[in-house]
């Protein structure tokens, strides 16, 4: 009973840890909160609902979505944020220009597609699978997968790419990056893609795990991969993907013990408990309240 | 454009610079509206834009003075509404004596959400305010025997004074409410040009600085937004009596994302700014119904707009008059000084 909440906790947590992975990569870079993170993974999924509805089919659709999304981001970026940047503006301006992206985003989508919850098709059903006694459906192993590959995919391009060095050239030092005759410009535009593109493929996975898409869906979640993200030290990679786990396990053993209200305030006690006691999460540098 | 822009900062710093004719007309217009406008409807809108004139100087406290921002505001307002609202509604209390519960209900709310950010940098009491809000609304919803779910609370008892009822179709809401800004406005003025208001003022501008100069900033962002969810706690027990109902959907996330955008159109800690920033922004939806399918998406742009072209506001910003010298001081020639130091290299953390 508590090995299955768990391997069901694990399995979502993989999700949170792709979102919180999309917010440390550019906070690792920014120092900004990217407050449209969760609007960009409701529109990820609206788009994938989009391709759906019109038979592309689920693989197709991921694609899809993944990239349209990634795009988007990567737009929000140079045309709002990289003016700011360029004006020196202070952190705060940033944020608010975020939050405007945010909202703009979530009510258009309202606009065009309706405020009601939409189905969406279920992720891959071959029947369930037992593990260790442990009965898994095949929606929630390919999940795991999805979310994992991706994640591995990420690692790669991090750590062994030239654009993943440049990223992390950047995030040590930006000026002295630029100096190096890296440029900026371009891989915090890379960043935001690949943050896209994360929030995307997470916003299919959990839509075709609960199958349902709606315009809103994007503020819970946002929360939840954030409130991962900052477990884990926001910034830091294998921390966000970490903290996505502890964050499922701790969901799914909340709502079998204290009931089913509990399934998204769990991920907020942890947060406010993060921040009272370890603001830098577990693998975080002692640098957060540095402004 | 530049020279349109200039010559409404002029306008702007004229009008500003002229408080003691402006004010008492501003008051000389307002009062009577009750007497003159028999519409229900209009006056119902300017009370709830005096409601929200006292929610955006709540927020101007945390995000015009202290630099930080909330999204959220609406959970501390909603706070404020049930604590006092239950209170009139099930056991019938006076609304004179429920109001100070909701303020303190707004001010817990504020503490909850001071100490979590503590030593937190700027970005973090965004987020924590806007899960705050999600837990407060779904505590609200869930909590069914006390608040009545998403049914809502009944038969709030309206303020009366000496025996008169007051409510928005006989005006005396609306005086009150005239009464209500005025009060709010003279907090935010009392704050501001304070002891208190300047180590606030010191926060926003360099937190290492302020720290240094031996001000305790955890201590000063704690107190900022307790005193900002007090006044927004404040707001949220009159709009229950206004109202005599509230729900959880009256004060969702929109609610919230509409007072940031008030006090970012209306200048980050331009007091006057929060003002006509509520009434041209509640009025808008009202005046131009076509468009209030889009008013939220509006908003959107008008965050995003104003934080490009113009970050101080409507009314924020520095005045360009000249500093006004007491008698018998000549005015420097500024020809002499030195060109000031090129500062726009400066990095911003």
């Amino acid at each position: 009973m508590i090995l299955e909440q768990i391997l069901n906790g694990v399995m979502l947590g993989m999700v949170y840890a792709l979102i919180a992975v999309g917010y440390s990569l550019v906070f690792g870079i920014l120092k900004l909160l990217n407050m449209a993170h969760g609007a960009i993974y409701a529109f990820g999924a609206h788009m994938a609902f989009l391709a759906v509805s019109m038979h592309f089919g689920l693989p197709a659709a991921l694609i899809f979505s993944a990239t349209v999304t990634g795009i988007l981001s990567a737009c929000m970026d140079s045309v709002i944020l990289a003016p700011l940047r360029a004006k020196n503006a202070p952190n705060i301006t940033c944020l608010i220009s975020v939050m405007g992206v945010s909202y703009i985003i979530q009510n258009l989508m309202m606009i065009l597609f309706g405020s009601t919850k939409k189905n969406f098709p279920k992720l891959f059903d071959f029947g369930n699978v037992t593990i260790f006694g442990v009965t898994l459906t095949s929606a929630q192993i390919a999940m795991f997968l999805i979310a994992l590959l991706f994640l591995m995919m990420l690692t790669l391009v991090v750590n062994y790419t030239k654009a993943g060095l440049a990223m992390r050239a950047v995030r040590e030092n930006t000026r002295a990056a630029n100096l190096m005759g890296i440029d900026v410009r371009r891989i915090v535009t890379v960043t935001f893609f690949l943050s896209g593109v994360c929030a995307a493929v997470g916003g299919v996975l959990v839509s075709g795990y609960y199958q349902m898409v709606y315009s809103t869906m994007g503020t819970e979640a946002g929360l939840k991969g954030f409130s991962a993200a900052v477990l884990g030290g926001i910034g830091v990679l294998h921390g966000s993907v970490i903290g996505g786990i502890v964050i499922g396990v701790a969901e799914a053993l909340a709502v079998t013990y204290l009931g089913g209200s509990f399934r998204s305030s769990t991920a907020y006690i942890v947060l406010f408990l993060v921040l009272l006691i370890r603001p830098s999460g577990i693998f975080g540098r002692h640098d957060v309240d540095k402004v | 454009m530049e020279k349109l822009i200039s010559m409404y900062d002029g306008l702007k710093d004229f009008v500003l610079s002229y408080k003691r004719i402006v004010i008492p007309l501003f008051y000389l217009v307002l009062i009577p509206v009750p007497l003159v406008v028999s519409n229900r409807y209009v006056i119902w809108v300017l009370c709830l834009i005096g409601i929200y004139s006292v929610l955006t100087l709540s927020l101007n406290l945390i995000a015009g003075y202290m630099g930080q921002t909330s999204m959220g505001h609406a959970a501390l307002y909603m706070m404020g509404a049930y604590f006092s609202g239950l209170l009139g509604s099930k056991l019938g209390w006076p609304f004179w004596v429920t109001l100070p519960f909701g303020i303190l209900g707004g001010a817990l709310g504020g503490l909850i959400l001071g100490i979590a950010t503590m030593k937190l940098s700027a970005s973090y009491l965004a987020v924590i305010t806007l899960a705050f809000g999600e837990v407060v609304e779904m505590v609200v919803l869930n909590w069914n025997s006390m608040t009545n779910g998403p049914l809502g609370v009944r038969n709030i008892p309206g303020p009366d004074l000496f025996g008169f009822g007051l409510s928005p179709s006989n005006g005396g809401f609306y005086w009150l409410m005239l009464a209500l800004v005025t009060v709010s406005v003279l907090i935010s003025l009392n704050v501001l040009n304070s002891k208190f208001g300047r180590a606030v003022r010191a926060i926003k501008e360099d937190e290492l600085a302020a720290k240094l100069m031996g001000i305790h900033t955890a201590a000063y962002r704690v107190k900022t937004i307790v005193l900002s969810g007090a006044m927004a706690g404040m707001a949220g027990a009159f709009y229950a009596s206004m109202n005599h109902y509230i729900d959880a959907a009256t004060f969702s996330y929109d609610v919230s994302m509409t007072i940031l955008c008030i006090v970012i159109f209306g200048g980050l800690g331009s007091i006057p700014g929060m003002i006509i920033g509520s009434c041209l922004l509640i009025a808008f939806p009202e005046v131009l119904r076509s468009l209030s399918n889009y008013r939220f998406v509006v908003y959107g742009m008008i965050l995003i707009l104003m934080m490009r072209f113009r970050p101080q506001g409507l009314f924020g910003g520095l005045s360009k008059r000249p500093y006004r010298l007491p008698k018998g001081v000549d005015r420097p020639n500024i020809a002499e000084f030195p060109a000031k130091a090129d500062v726009s290299g400066r990095e911003r953390g």
